[in-house]
This record gives structure tokens, sequence and C-alpha cells, in this order.
């Protein structure tokens, strides 16, 4: 389990645009460095990333080695009734994590 | 003739301390950092360190040791317990008969009080509780101590911060005194201020506390970085915090 924060108004209006940012920690290993004694460092970093609200797609990544460790996102979405923001994302070794908020919609 | 030179020469001293801290003018590394830098620290849902924070504020309340006491057991509500704590760190302990840091403090009240088994140095665990405790403090101005038994460690440590050391035989205050605000090499050399630790650094890609920054400047003149239970690095800690008092704490921070 890595650490996630959801930030994300609790409350939003229907259909009214708000802002979603994600931090997660995670080492985003490129798979390009070498360690001290010359091994390269399996790659390790999230390669999918879907959001969803209250069941339904809002936003889906493809993540690339090119981003660095603890990767940022934000972006904007909408929502026509209450319900979970959830995050999924799934990394090189295969887990897949999901963590989510409540947001209510008025 | 004589006169003038000798004026020259006041004048010349006059400048001279002038440069070296004269109680205002002291910046923050922040303000020397880029602008996305700065919005970075600024929105702390972009700020990394709270995810450091928001391990810390788990630990917190978490039982740990022998004794199944959490932080929260004996402080309570952080909020509360330990607003400004962390301005006057580096402080004196009276029963150890030396100055201790946030994070020996921190270590104390585990091992000794907890019973549990001491954080590693750098650990995750340690950088959380640290920045989560130092979190509490943000907004406020440093205030270390400099009077009273405390004292002997700050000379040690304004010693310390004014010797040549390693290959380069640089001093701290070759640069960070005499040099700060001109560049080495791409970046702004800052005042040395250590009113956001632990922080975040870019370049490090995670959360760092003031003794890997040490460790970094010390390698950086190609010393041999003293070891993380020195007495000489919580002078130097006492030092600088000292040094730093006035500016607001900032902890989470984030540097380049």
């Amino acid at each position: 389990m890595v650490r996630v924060l959801i930030n994300a108004p609790k409350q939003v209006r229907v259909r009214e645009p708000f802002e979603v940012k994600l931090l997660i920690n995670h080492p985003m290993e490129s798979g390009q460095r070498r360690d001290t004694f010359g091994q390269a460092i399996p790659r390790e970093i999230i390669h999918t990333l879907v959001c969803s609200m209250d069941g339904e797609d809002v936003f889906q990544a493809d993540l690339f080695p090119a981003i660095s460790a603890n990767p940022f996102l934000a972006f904007w979405a909408v929502a026509a009734r209450s319900g979970a923001l959830m995050v999924r994302f799934t990394d090189d070794q295969g887990t897949t994590q999901t963590d989510s908020i409540a947001i209510s919609v008025a | 003739m004589i006169r003038q030179a000798t004026l020259a020469v006041a004048v010349m001293l006059a400048l001279g301390t002038g440069i070296v801290l004269a109680g205002d003018g002291k910046r923050s590394g922040y303000d020397d950092a880029s602008t996305e830098t700065r919005a970075m620290q600024d929105d702390d849902a972009a700020n990394p360190g709270f995810l450091w924070v928001a391990q810390g504020e788990a630990l917190w309340s978490a039982p740990a040791g022998a004794s199944s006491r959490s932080c929260a057991g004996c402080h309570g509500d952080t909020a509360a317990a330990m607003r400004g704590v962390a301005t006057r760190y580096p402080m004196f302990d009276s029963t150890l008969g030396r100055p201790i840091t946030l994070e020996g403090r921190i270590q104390q009240c585990r091992t000794e009080r907890q019973g549990a088994p001491a954080l590693p140095v750098e650990s995750d665990a340690m950088l959380g509780l640290t920045a989560y405790v130092g979190l509490q403090s943000r907004g406020m101005p440093m205030a270390v101590a400099e009077d009273g038994p405390v004292r002997p460690f700050l000379d040690a440590g304004r010693r310390l911060f004014e010797t040549r050391m390693g290959q380069f035989n640089l001093s701290c205050a070759q640069c960070h005194d005499r040099l700060a605000g001109q560049r080495l090499a791409g970046s702004t050399i800052p005042q040395a201020h250590p009113n956001g630790y632990p922080l975040y650094r870019l370049e490090w890609q995670g959360m760092g506390s003031l003794y890997r920054r040490l460790r970094n400047c010390l390698t950086g003149v190609r010393a041999e970085p003293f070891p993380p239970d020195a007495p000489e690095l919580v002078a130097l800690s006492l030092y600088l915090a000292w040094r730093a008092n006035g500016l607001t704490v900032e902890t989470p921070a984030v540097r380049p």
C-alpha cells in the first residue's frame, strides 16, 4: 500500500467543474539507472491510473518512466450525483490499489 | 592621509559586518526558489511533503512499544500541544546536559517513554513525525534560545560554521554568509536557514532532514560527514536555527 492524497472539494454543485489533485507516494523508478554496483535497477512505475466518480470514469492516464517520484496529477471533473471519487492505479509489480473519498453533490 | 585611510578601513569594516546577518534582511530559501517551486510549497494539495505529514499524523495516534501508548496518549491534540514547539528546537535538555534536536526529542520519547525501538535515522516514519510536529508551528517565527546553558553549544556551532573543512578547504560561512545571493553554477546560494525542515527536495525526489542537508554540504566540500549522532551536528543545527531566528517556520518546505 502506498500513501495517496486525494484533494477535492467535499461538496460540489451539479455539473459544475471542480479540481481534483492527486499525490501518490511512489518511487517511479525509471529502469534507466544503475546502483552503486553497476546493476540495472528494474523499472517500477505506476503505468495506468483511472479515476471514477460514482462508478463512471472521469479521468484516465498512462504514465511513463520520465515522470518523477511521488507523481502529482491534477484534473477537472464534473459530477451529476453524490458518490465516491475513486482512484485506481496499477504499477509494474502488478499491484492495483484503490483509494477513494466521498463527494456530495448539491 | 592616515585619517582618510582609517576612515576607509572603518567603512569597509562596517560594510563587512553589515553583510553578516544584520537581524533583518534574512532571506528564507523560499525567497530564492523559483515561482514553480514556491507554488508547490504554497499549495498543500501539491506539496509532496504532505505525503510524509499524513504518515506522521497516522503514527501520532498509533500505539507503540512496551507502554502501548501513542504520542497522542500523552500529548493529546497536536494542534494545541505541538503549536510552536518546532520554533524552539534544538533546545537545551537539562537532564542530558546538552542540546537536543526535534528528531532527538521524538526518538527520546519513543525509546524512553513508549519503550519502542528507535526509529532509523532518515526513515520515512521519523521524517513523517517530525514534519507533522513541525507543521503545527508553520507560520510562527523561529525562536531558539541563545542564553543560559545553551550558550557554549551555540558558540561551538558558530565555530564549526566558520571552520574551513574538507579538501576544498571551505567553511559554511564563506559561501552562506559572504556569498549568499550569488550563484554557484545555476543555483542561487541561499543564506542557509533551516526554517523548513524536514523538507521535500526536488533533487532528492524525497523528504530529508537537516542532517541529510548537512551531510550533502560536507561531502560537497569533500569533507567526511559527521555521523548522525555526532554532537557537532547538533551544535551546528543549533547555530543555524538560532541564526534563522525571526524567520517563519515553513515545514514541510519544498526546495530545488
